[in-house]
Formats: structure tokens, C-alpha cells, sequence
């Protein structure tokens, strides 16, 4: 069974996926990164590939992915890091990524490197619906892998019964009309957007993410959902771990959001 | 050859929609409702009327004789540089504007690389009274400073794109985030035949009137309506677009984009997407793209800032691949000196962008009988700075 259906299986409350961005703060943190959110009580990891152009992130994430791909980070180099994480990590690992880098090392190839990983998952948010139904998804489920989709306040009904359908995994709904790490807090306005797709009893378990930074945000999420993602409050964490250290810092966000 | 976009926005192999799920509402309120609004006999009669009496449509195409004697060809020039504004970017605008008032948005955003497109959107804007953001490459705010003030004399607010190559693959990506963010009452007006499904064919539709206009013109000089060749620049594409649009199903008229070279092609500073790219997927389409083997974009170089731009519309890299257009390049030097050569010849003096099409004139071989267009995308008064700074004339 794939590792995030079986995450699901066993947990449908307070889902917490962490996102950061392989390469940052430097080349060769992406496994002690993964290591120390598994360790804090992290239940999903969404592990960012950078790319030169991130056009649905803010500027926290856009810096990561500057400084990531900076400091040397490939996709490739990344894959090898990624060599033997099941080792050391158990925890649902999911990839997230814009589509240009993985066209260019091969979808088949990707796929089959995801898979030796341990990978259980993709976040694609580039990845237009019907070319995934039409050309990736077979690869996808030769390989064991998940796709992932999001939907946003604008999303409309059908489509979010169409998504539900083609989707494995959990949804990834977007809290607001925004850019990562755009917004703090959570208004009425979003609430009621989370319970109307809660009223849609749709088949796939849904993490909120966007704007999401800390306890309050992610216990205020996890009453409309089965969990949440943080990205940005987590990489300026790391950026302000400093002196005690990346696996301190990590230590203290998690436990702190999950307190 | 047909050239003819599919249903999913594809080119032969190029174009789609690849974008977040954030856009997807308004790419695709755009895609269900864009033929019908802009085929609708009303909207029809009010372009028509706006591209005539506010653009100062038809340009005129007209028989360039010194050019002609020193080529040995026909040379006419369609002059797009008379469009008020100095560009074919406001054909675009036009089009553009009176699409997103029949689709009741309020704000207008866009980007701008050379300022051409900022400055026919901040026009639209005022002429119809509404808000107007323009974001600009940091880069190109220097470098096109006239431009800048212009804008902001229309009303307009300018937004420097801090990120990045700071040029206009960045105000690209600063744009779409802004539309990300503001999903409900902006318009985005995209400058070129770019980004994702329907764009880039919604705006060579905008930009075809110059091919349209051609063929009736041509008619008139040579009595026929097609020429042996048509030339244009290529940044993103849309003049050229607009020029080839009503000849793609004529083999017998050869289309030739010319690129910008930089510092040459092999100096790792240059524009000269069909010369440097790969297939790849940038700003919502699979098009030809700069990259390195990783899939990152690669920061491109051009003197001009309107094709300084990592990859061409989908339309183009599909008319390379088929090889229905040929694709030329030319450096920063010699673009500079033809844009001088043509001030002297012909008393026009041109954008930067446009001078590159007439710098491939000296690698085409001509009959003395050919008839050949240039497109003549704009006019060089933004580039002043530039050539003077030049200082070779
Ligand atoms: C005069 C002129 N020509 C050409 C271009 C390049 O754009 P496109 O390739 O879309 O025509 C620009 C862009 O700013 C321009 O200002």
C-alpha cells in the first residue's frame, strides 16, 4: 500500500505535511531536514524541487528555490541524495516541483528513480489536468505514485468532483486566491470555503495549505480538514535557526505547531 | 502547411495551458468566452473604429527605395512604427481592453520588457478609464527610462520586478503572481504571443490586421497580394505573428523571424531562442526555451530589451520545427548599425528590436524581382539612450 494512503488509514485529524525546498539552506541539508521533521512528530514531507521561475510562490519560497538552485541543487543531485532515505525515513515522502525540470530528466526516468526512493507522491501544480490524465498517469500508476491536486476558493463544483475523481492521495486546497506565504490568519470567508467542500463529501482527504505558519493557523485548519501544510513559516524558520542549529530549529517549529 | 491551434492550444507539438490551478479560472473564462466575444459584431465594429481613429490604422506600407537599391529586392516596409504609441503592441491592447470590459474586470495588469507593451496598455487604460499596474524588469526600467515616465504620465503604475534576471521573463513571472492574488475583477493583458492557451492565438488575432492590411496594400503597389518574403523581429513574437498570419497557408511566401544574437550565439549572451533552446515549459506553454540541462530558464542577453526574452510563442517554435519559417539571428552590433543605416537610407530611425530585422537583410539572397516586407514593429525614439551610448554614427 502506498505510504500516504496508509497515513490516512491511520490518521484523518491533524495531518501536518511540511514543505522545504531541497538545496536550501544548504546543498546537503535535505536529509538531516527530513530526518528532523519525521523526529518532531511531521506525519507527510513535501520535498520542494527547485526551479528558476517559481510563478505560483511568494518571496519566501522564491529565495529558497534562488538559493537552492545557487548553492548547486539539480533534480538529479537531489535523487541521488534521496538514494537510501527509506533507511532513515518512513513517513509519506511526496515530491513537489514545477513540470519543466522533470520533462527535461524524462518522465519514465523520473518515475522510476521516485519509485526505487521510496517516493510516494507528486505536487505538480503546473501539470494541466488533462495531460496528466492523457500521458502522465499511466506512468504514474505503473510507478506507484500519487498525483496530487489543488483546488482554490476559485475552483468551481464540477471541477472539484473532477479532481476528486482523477486524484489519489489527499487534495491539496488552497486556502486562499493567493501566492505561497502570501497571507497569516484565517478570515470567515475561508472557513466557509473549507466547509463547503467539506459538505461535498468528496472521496480524498484534504490538507489545507497556503498561509498556514503556526499552532493557531494549523489548529484553526485542522478544524475544516484532516490537516495541514506549512512551507514558508517553516523555511524562515530554518533561516532563523542560527546558532542552535538546523535540527533545533526544526525541533522547536514542529513541536511548537503541534503543542 | 495549415497552421492552425488545436482545441487544447497546441501548435504541432507547442502551447497548452500549463498553469497552476490558482489561474485556471480566468485562463479558462478566457478560453470559453474569447472567440465569441471578439467575433461579436459589435466588439468587431468598435475595434475596427479604435484601430482606425485612435491607432491611426492602416499603417501605410510603403516602397523603401534607397533601402531596395542597396538590398536588390522590392523592400516595402509595413509601418507599424505610426501606430500611436510608436509600436504594433497597441493592435494588441486594443483587443485586449475591450475583452476584459465585456468580461466586467475592473483592473488591468500587465508586464513589459522594452516598455512598448506598458505604454499601449497604460494608453487603453486611460482611454477607457481604468486602473492599470505594469510590471517591469528593475533592467529595463533603466534602460527604457522614457518609456517608464510615459507610462506613468498615462496614469499608470509601474512595478519594478526585483526578481530574478530582473527583465521581462521576471516581470512575466511578478504579473502572473499578481493575477494569482487578485483572481476576481484583473485582467491580464499579455504583450505578445505567449503564455498559456488562448493568448498566444488571441493576440495574433489582435495582431493580424497587419497581414490583413498587407495583402490589400500590396494589391494596390505590386498588384498582387503576396509578397516573395516577409521579415520581422521576434522577442515573444506577436509582430511577426501579425505579419505571417494571413500567409502561413501560402508556401510560396517565405517567413523569416529574425532573433536577437547578443554578443553572438556562442558567447553564452544572447536571445537566439531557436538557436538555444529546447523544448520545455515556461510562462504556460511548451515552446522553445533557454535552459540549462536541469530545466532551469536561462537569463538571455539582448541590447534590446523587447527580445530579451528566454523563449518565443508557441506559433513560432511550431513554424521552426515544421520549418515553414526560417529563423535568422543577428548580434547587438549589427543590429545597431542597420538601425543607423536605416535612419540614413530611409529617414526613419527604428527600435532596436526592429532594427535586428533589417540587420538580416545582409544574409538573405535576393532576386532583384523578389518582393519583400519588412515589418516595421516600432519606432526608435525609447532607444535613444541606447544609441547614443552606441555613439558609432
Ligand atoms: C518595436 C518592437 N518590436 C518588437 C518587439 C518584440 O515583441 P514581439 O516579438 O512580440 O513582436 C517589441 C517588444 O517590446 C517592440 O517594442
Amino acid at each position: 500500500m502506498n505510504r500516504i494512503e496508509e497515513l490516512f488509514k491511520r490518521k484523518s485529524e491533524r495531518v501536518l505535511n511540511v514543505y522545504f525546498t531541497a538545496g536550501y539552506p544548504e546543498v546537503d541539508s535535505t536529509v538531516t531536514i527530513m530526518k528532523g521533521l519525521e523526529k518532531s512528530g511531521a506525519d507527510l514531507i513535501e520535498v520542494g524541487i527547485p526551479f528558476s521561475d517559481p510563478v505560483a510562490d511568494g518571496p519566501t519560497i522564491q529565495e529558497s528555490n534562488g538559493v537552492a538552485l545557487s548553492n548547486g541543487m539539480t533534480l538529479e543531485l537531489l535523487l541521488k541524495q534521496l538514494e537510501g532515505i527509506r533507511e532513515k525515513v518512513s513517513i509519506p515522502i511526496v515530491l513537489m516541483g514545477y513540470i519543466n525540470p522533470i520533462i527535461q530528466y524524462g518522465i519514465e526516468p523520473f518515475c522510476q528513480k521516485c519509485e526505487e526512493m521510496g517516493i510516494d507522491g507528486l505536487i505538480l501544480p503546473d501539470l494541466p489536468m488533462y495531460e496528466y490524465m492523457e500521458l502522465y498517469k499511466p506512468v504514474f500508476d505503473k510507478h506507484g505514485l500519487f498525483n496530487i491536486f489543488l483546488i482554490t476558493p476559485q475552483t468551481s463544483e464540477d471541477r472539484i468532483y473532477e479532481i476528486d475523481k482523477n486524484s489519489n492521495g489527499f487534495i491539496y486546497m488552497v486556502s486562499s486566491a493567493s501566492t505561497t506565504g502570501a497571507k497569516t490568519g484565517i478570515s470567515g470567508e475561508q472557513e466557509a470555503y473549507f466547509e463547503r467542500v467539506n459538505a461535498m463529501n468528496l472521496n480524498n482527504p484534504r490538507l489545507i495549505g497556503f498561509g498556514i505558519s503556526n499552532k493557531e493557523t494549523f489548529d484553526k485548519a485542522c478544524n475544516h480538514a484532516n490537516g495541514a501544510i506549512i512551507g514558508s513559516a517553516f523555511i524562515k524558520a530554518m533561516a532563523q535557526a542560527g546558532d542552535k542549529g538546523l535540527t533545533r530549529g526544526i525541533d522547536d517549529f514542529i513541536k511548537q505547531v503541534l503543542s | 502547411m495549415k497552421v492552425k491551434v488545436d482545441e487544447r492550444g497546441y501548435y504541432g507539438s507547442f502551447g497548452g495551458a500549463y498553469i497552476p490551478e490558482m489561474l485556471y479560472p480566468n485562463v479558462e473564462e478566457l478560453r470559453k468566452n474569447y472567440e465569441q466575444i471578439t467575433t461579436d459584431l459589435d466588439f468587431r465594429k468598435q475595434f475596427e473604429s479604435l484601430l482606425k481613429d485612435f491607432v491611426g490604422r492602416p499603417t501605410p506600407l510603403y516602397f523603401a527605395e534607397r533601402l531596395s537599391h542597396q538590398y536588390g529586392a522590392k523592400i516595402y516596409l509595413k509601418r507599424e512604427d505610426l501606430c500611436h504609441t510608436g509600436a504594433h503592441k497597441v493592435n494588441n491592447t486594443i483587443g485586449q481592453i475591450l475583452l476584459a470590459q465585456r468580461l466586467g474586470k475592473k483592473k488591468i495588469i500587465a508586464e513589459t520588457g522594452a516598455g512598448q507593451h506598458g505604454v499601449a496598455t497604460a494608453t487603453v487604460c486611460a482611454l477607457m478609464g481604468i486602473e492599470c499596474i505594469v510590471y517591469m524588469g528593475a533592467i529595463d526600467m533603466q534602460r527604457q527610462k522614457p518609456n517608464v515616465e510615459r507610462m506613468r504620465i498615462l496614469g499608470a503604475e509601474v512595478r519594478p520586478a526585483e526578481s530574478g534576471s530582473k527583465t521581462l521573463k521576471d516581470a512575466t513571472n511578478e504579473a502572473m503572481r499578481h493575477w494569482i492574488n487578485n483572481p476576481k475583477d484583473t485582467h491580464y493583458i499579455i504583450g505578445s504571443v505567449v503564455g498559456p492557451h488562448p493568448y498566444p492565438e488571441m493576440v495574433a488575432r489582435f495582431q493580424s490586421v497587419i497581414s490583413e492590411e498587407i495583402k490589400k496594400q500590396l494589391l494596390e503597389h505590386e498588384g498582387r497580394e503576396a509578397p516573395d518574403y516577409i521579415m520581422a523581429c521576434v522577442g515573444g513574437g506577436s509582430n511577426a505573428a501579425g505579419a505571417f498570419y494571413h500567409f502561413y497557408d501560402n508556401e510560396n511566401v517565405q517567413l523569416i523571424a529574425v532573433e536577437a544574437a547578443g554578443l553572438g550565439n556562442d558567447t553564452g549572451e544572447s536571445a537566439a531562442t531557436t538557436v538555444l533552446g529546447k523544448p520545455g515549459v515556461l510562462h504556460g506553454s511548451k515552446t522553445l526555451l533557454m535552459q540549462t540541462e536541469d530545466g532551469q530558464v536561462i537569463e538571455p542577453y539582448s541590447i534590446s530589451a523587447g527580445l530579451d526574452y528566454p523563449g518565443i510563442g508557441p506559433v513560432h517554435a511550431h513554424l521552426f520545427e515544421t520549418g515553414r519559417a526560417q529563423f535568422l539571428s543577428v548580434t547587438d552590433e549589427e543590429a545597431m548599425k542597420a538601425g543607423v543605416e536605416v535612419s540614413r537610407l530611409e529617414g526613419i530611425i527604428p527600435a532596436i528590436e526592429t532594427a535586428h530585422a533589417f540587420a538580416a537583410l545582409n544574409q538573405m539572397n535576393f532576386n532583384p524581382e523578389d518582393v519583400v516586407v519588412l515589418n516595421l514593429s516600432g519606432r526608435g525614439d525609447k532607444d535613444l539612450e541606447t544609441y547614443i551610448k552606441w555613439g558609432k554614427y
